[in-house]
């Protein structure tokens, strides 16, 4: 399993902007490189990053061979009510990972 | 004086200025970076560093080797035990009897007292465990040890430093010493001093060592690369360490 950094701010007030900063380590192989020796290196890419809050999709990317390895992206939402982030990276090769943080809204 | 000249020269005793009012000229690559790499090391949230770091947290925890220790058994919490150690290495090994790296003397622990396999030069484990380490000396100063075994070692670094190699017949110190803050094509010549390493380098896509950037630069100006591991590049680093003396570790580091 790859390692995630996910850092969301604990607690918040209700309304407030909250900002979320992601960091997964992955080669993001673009399938494009070729080894020393001439062979293609084949393409190893996370293709989906889903953030759901309490079970509501509220922010998504697509990822593309132009992004780096290690992807960080960082992302705003509206603090709602307390409850959970769930951050979900999917890719090639079965490649699936999700994270979870707890939020707390005052 | 036209008011150009006039601008320069001031310009000029502002600049000597800061220098004079820090009292060095040293400065470490993070100065040299754009303020978007600089934002992206100053925060651990989006350091890409800190993905080896924690994978070094949870190596320092597990037992490994046929003596099923970890290296928390012997050395404790790494947030205390490990407080400047990086900042001393190179250091000299009496088993060895040479100065070993950090990374080195890494995996001479596991084969000594953890009875474990050495780990792979710039494999992910080494690279986890090494900037681990190096987290617990950021912000102290590079401290050389005062050891007259070293001095050899220094000096040979020193000369290799200072001796023209490959074929486009460069010295490290010619561009470096001699033209450090000038470009080189798109990119700055910093003044390669090993306060940050290992770094994570935006065109590695990757953390690696301060060999592994030695060993690019030989290859870049096309001379023979000794290979991982070899003595020159740790007598390098040991004159590179001495060399950067007092400044600050900003390990683990982000560099273009």
């Amino acid at each position: 399993m790859a390692r995630a950094i996910v850092t969301v701010t604990q607690t918040a007030k209700r309304g407030d902007v909250i900002e979320i900063r992601t960091l997964i380590g992955h080669p993001m192989e673009t399938g494009f490189r070729v080894t020393g020796e001439g062979a293609r290196i084949p393409r190893d890419l996370i293709r989906k990053l889903t953030c759901r809050y309490n079970g509501d999709i509220v922010f998504g990317a697509e990822f593309f061979p132009a992004i780096a390895a290690n992807p960080f992206v960082a992302f705003h939402t509206i603090a709602t009510e307390s409850g959970t982030l769930s951050l979900t990276w999917e890719g090639d090769n079965g490649f699936a990972q999700t994270e979870t943080v707890a939020i707390r809204v005052t | 004086m036209s008011r150009i000249a006039r601008r320069i020269a001031a310009i000029a005793l502002a600049v000597a200025g800061v220098a004079h009012a820090q009292g060095d000229a040293r400065r470490s690559g993070f100065d040299f970076m754009s303020p978007a790499t600089q934002a992206m090391q100053r925060d651990d949230t989006s350091n890409p560093a800190m993905l080896w770091v924690g994978d070094g947290e949870v190596l320092w925890r597990a037992a490994a080797g046929r003596a099923g220790k970890s290296c928390a058994d012997c050395h404790g919490d790494a947030k205390t035990g490990m407080r400047g150690v990086a900042a001393r290495y190179p250091s000299y090994d009496l088993t060895a009897a040479r100065p070993l790296t950090l990374a080195q003397r890494v995996d001479a622990c596991r084969v000594r007292h953890q009875q474990a396999p050495t780990l792979a030069p710039e494999s992910r484990e080494r690279l986890a465990l090494e900037s681990y380490v190096a987290l617990q000396s950021r912000g102290m100063p590079i401290a050389p040890p005062d050891d007259a075994r070293l001095a050899p070692y220094r000096e040979r670094g020193e000369k290799l430093w200072r001796a023209r190699v490959g074929q486009l017949d460069l010295a490290c110190a010619q561009c470096h010493d001699a033209h450090a803050g000038e470009r080189l094509g798109g990119s700055v010549v910093p003044q390669a001093h090993p306060t940050g390493y290992p770094i994570y380098r935006l065109e590695w896509q990757s953390l690696g060592s301060l060999e592994r950037r030695l060993r690019g630069c030989l290859f870049g100006v096309r001379a023979q690369v000794p290979p991982a591991g070899a003595i020159e590049l740790v007598e390098l680093e040991v004159w590179l360490a001495a060399r950067a003396a007092g400044m600050a570790v900003d390990a683990p580091g982000v560099r273009p």
